[in-house]
C-alpha cells in the first residue's frame, strides 16, 4: 500500500474551513508582493485527516516495534514522561519570568543537575547544550578555553580514536583544533603505543567514547588518562554511551575532566524525529568555571525567601531560593534561555521513577541483553571482536558462506521479519558493519524471536540469495534505489506540465 | 581489479599520473569497489595548495563518506568538473575519466615514497586477506 502525496489528493474547490465573513476593512498589499497563483493542496477536513492517520501507520517506531538502531540507542520512552512535562505548572511558565516566580522550574533544574553531578562524579554540571553534537562542541570549547587561561597558545590538536562517535571530528573542527586520528589494537582498544606516539604539548585533549562505538568498554581508560595528562591535555568523555554504566562507575573516577550527557538516549526522552535532544555537560572542579550560563545555583538566604514565613516570623530551618548565575568565566551561552527545558523534565522524571538502584539495573540489563544477542548470533555471523560486550556489539557481516550477500540486504530481509533493521556500516573500522543495540526493555521472548529472523536470513542468504537481493518485499515501498535518489534527488513535488 | 601500470600508488587507495611537473590522480579501481556506488565528489578550488597526505577532496557514496588524500605536495590547477553532474564516472572509469584534479607538484621528489603498480598490487592482496568477508 502506498499513500499519493497530498497534492495528489487535491481537488479544486475542496476546502477544510468555513470562514467567517471578513468584519474588517479589507488592506490591499502592495502592488508586486502579490502573486498570482499558489499551488497549495485543495482538500476537504476528511481528506487530510485520512492522509495523515495513514502516514502514520505507515511509521514505523519504538513503541510499534524492536528498534534495535547500534549508536543511536532507541530506548522506550515512558508515557509518565509525558505527563510530567505537559503538567500546567510547566507549560504555563515562559523563560522571560522572573525567577522567583518559577522556582519549581528552577528546583527540577537544580536536581536534574545535582543528579547527573552525583552519576558522573564531576563538579558541576550544565543543563544548556540542545544535543550530543552540542554538547560535545561546549566541551571542546571548555577545553579551548581553560588552555587559553593558562596562556597555553602551543596546543593545537584533538586526538580522537577511530573508534568514537563520528561527531567527534566536527565538533574539533568547529573549534578551530585539527583532528588526529588515533587507532584500536586488535581487542578494540585504544592503541597505546600509537596513542604514546602523538602525545606531545601540542595535544589539547583526547575525546574518548566509552564504551566506543564497537560496544567495548575500553580495557586501558586509567592509562589513557595518565598519558594524556601527562602531557598536558584534557579527557574528553562522548557520554553518548553512558547508558551502559549509570549507577556502575562515576566517569569522573576513571580521568575525564568533561563529559557530555545524552538525555534523549540515557535518560529516555524521546530521540530521533520527534527529539529534541539534551546535550548537558558535567565537567570537573578546574573547569566549573568555563561552563556556559545560566546554571541554577542554590542560595540560603533570609532576604527574598520563597518561605511562607511572614514578615517577623522565623524561617525554615534551611530557607533558600534559587538563582540563576553565570559561572566566572564562562565560555557564554550555548543556547537561547535554558536548555530544552521540557526535555529535562522528562529525563527528570526517569531518573525519580527508576531511583538510584533503577539505574544502574538499566544499565545491568541493557549490557545483559546486548550480551544474550551477541552470543546468539556469533554462532552465525562474523563477529570480528569477540569480547564481553556493554550495551551493543557490532557483527561482521553476513556469513562468509553467503556469497554476493552483504550487510545492506540482511538489513533489508529483517524489515519483511518487522523488525527495524540495525545500524549498518558503522563503525567504519569493521568491514560490512552491523551494530546492534537491543536496550534493557526488551524480554527475552523479543530478543529470541530477532534472533531467530537473523539466523532464518543468513540460511535464506545462502538457500536463495536473490531473495534477500529484492527485499523488502511486505513493506509499503519495496527495494529503494538509493543510487538513482542520492544521484538525482527530487526534493518537492512540482505540478504536472 | 583493473591496475593502471602508468601510476603510482599511496596505501590510501589513490593513484598520481606524472605528466612533466604536472600530476593528475584519483582514487583506484579497488577503492571505488570498496565504496560501491559514488554519489557526489566534494573537490577543493582551482589555486588551493595541499600537502602531502593532506585530504582534499571528499568522496560520498550510500554507504559512507571518504576523504581523499594528495599523495604528494602541490597547487590544484584544474578540477574534473563533470564529477558534479556524473560522479558516476569515479566507478566506470576511475583512471580516465573518473580523474579528480590536475595540480603542479610542489617536490617531484616525494614521488620517491610512492608504490609502484606492482607493489600496489600486493598491497590491496594483503588488505584484502586481513580484511575478511
Amino acid at each position: 500500500m502506498s499513500e499519493p502525496l497530498i497534492f495528489e489528493i487535491s481537488s479544486p474547490g475542496r476546502c477544510g474551513a468555513s470562514l467567517p465573513a471578513c468584519d474588517v476593512p479589507p488592506t490591499p498589499l502592495p502592488a508586486g508582493m502579490v502573486r498570482a497563483d499558489l499551488p497549495l493542496p485543495e482538500v476537504s477536513e476528511v481528506d487530510i485527516v485520512r492522509h495523515y492517520v495513514r502516514l502514520s501507520q505507515l511509521n514505523y517506531g519504538v513503541d510499534k516495534g524492536f528498534y534495535p538502531l547500534g549508536s543511536c540507542t532507541m530506548k522506550y520512552n515512558p508515557k509518565v514522561n509525558e505527563v510530567a512535562a505537559r503538567l500546567p505548572g510547566f507549560v504555563r511558565t515562559h523563560p522571560y519570568q522572573d525567577p522567583d516566580s518559577v522556582q519549581g522550574n528552577l528546583a527540577l533544574m537544580f536536581e536534574l543537575q545535582e543528579y547527573l553531578k552525583e552519576l558522573s562524579g564531576f563538579a558541576a554540571v550544565s543543563l544548556q547544550p540542545a544535543a550530543g553534537a552540542h554538547g560535545e562542541l561546549t566541551g571542546v570549547l571548555i577545553i579551548r578555553a581553560y588552555h587559553q587561561s593558562q596562556g597555553d597558545g602551543k596546543r593545537t590538536k584533538m586526538l580522537i580514536p577511530d573508534s568514537a562517535h563520528g561527531t567527534n571530528p566536527a565538533s574539533t573542527t568547529m573549534c578551530g583544533y585539527t583532528t588526529v586520528e588515533i587507532k584500536s589494537d586488535g581487542r578494540g582498544n585504544v592503541d597505546l603505543d600509537d596513542l604514546r606516539a602523538h602525545c606531545d604539548d601540542t595535544v589539547a585533549g583526547l575525546m574518548l567514547t566509552n564504551p566506543n562505538t564497537l560496544g567495548l568498554f575500553d580495557e586501558h581508560v586509567l592509562e589513557i588518562a595518565e598519558l594524556v595528562h601527562n602531557c598536558g591535555g584534557l579527557l574528553y568523555g562522548d557520554g553518548a554511551n553512558f547508558n551502559a554504566l549509570m549507577g556502575i562507575v562515576k566517569p569522573a573516577h576513571l580521568g575525564f575532566d568533561v563529559m557530555h550527557f545524552n538525555l534523549h538516549k540515557t535518560f529516555s526522552t524521546p530521540h530521533g524525529g520527534g527529539g529534541p535532544g539534551s546535550g548537558p555537560v558535567g565537567v570537573s572542579q578546574r573547569l566549573a568555571q568555563f561552563l556556559p550560563g545560566p546554571i541554577v545555583v542554590l542560595e540560603v538566604t533570609e532576604d527574598s525567601c520563597v518561605c511562607d514565613a511572614e514578615e517577623g516570623e522565623e524561617h525554615a530551618q534551611e530557607c533558600y531560593v534559587l538563582r540563576l548565575a553565570r559561572p566566572e568565566h564562562s565560555i557564554g551561552r550555548m543556547k537561547s534561555f535554558y536548555g530544552n527545558f521540557g526535555v529535562l523534565i522528562k529525563a527528570y522524571t526517569y531518573i525519580r521513577m527508576l531511583g538510584a538502584a533503577g539505574l544502574r539495573q538499566a544499565s545491568e540489563d541493557a549490557v545483559l541483553n546486548a550480551n544474550y544477542l551477541m552470543h546468539r548470533l556469533k554462532k552465525v555471523y562474523p563477529l570480528p571482536y569477540d569480547r564481553t560486550c556493554m550495551h551493543e556489539f557490532v557483527l561482521g557481516g553476513p556469513p562468509p558462506q553467503a556469497k554476493d550477500i552483504h550487510t545492506m540486504d540482511v538489513a533489508k530481509r529483517l524489515m519483511d521479519y518487522g523488525f527495524h533493521p540495525p545500524t549498518v556500516y558503522f563503525p567504519l573500522i569493521v568491514h560490512e558493519a552491523i551494530m546492534i543495540e537491543p536496550t534493557e526493555t526488551e524480554s527475552k521472548a523479543t530478543l529470541d524471536a530477532f534472533a531467530e529472523a537473523m539466523i532464518t536470513i543468513a540460511e535464506e542468504a545462502v538457500a536463495d540469495p536473490d531473495l534477500l537481493h529484492s527485499a523488502p518485499h511486505v513493506t509499503p515501498v519495496t527495494r529503494l534505489d538509493e543510487v538513482k535518489a542520492a544521484r538525482e534527488p527530487r526534493l518537492r513535488w512540482t505540478p504536472p506540465q | 581489479m583493473k591496475i593502471d601500470k602508468d601510476c603510482r600508488y599511496v596505501e590510501t587507495h589513490e593513484w598520481i599520473r606524472v605528466e612533466g611537473r604536472e600530476a593528475v590522480t584519483g582514487i583506484t579501481d579497488y577503492a571505488q569497489e570498496q565504496l560501491s556506488d559514488v554519489v557526489y565528489v566534494e573537490l577543493p578550488e582551482v589555486g588551493e595548495s595541499f600537502a602531502k597526505g593532506e585530504a582534499y577532496a571528499t568522496v560520498e557514496s550510500v554507504k559512507t563518506a571518504s576523504e581523499v588524500y594528495l599523495p604528494v605536495s602541490g597547487k590544484i590547477t584544474e578540477i574534473n568538473n563533470e564529477l558534479d553532474t556524473k560522479p558516476q564516472l569515479v566507478n566506470e572509469d576511475p583512471f580516465g575519466a573518473g580523474w579528480f584534479v590536475r595540480f603542479t607538484m610542489a617536490d617531484p621528489s616525494e614521488l620517491d615514497d610512492l608504490m609502484d603498480a606492482d607493489a600496489y598490487e600486493k598491497f590491496v592482496a594483503e588488505e584484502k586477506a586481513k580484511g575478511g568477508h
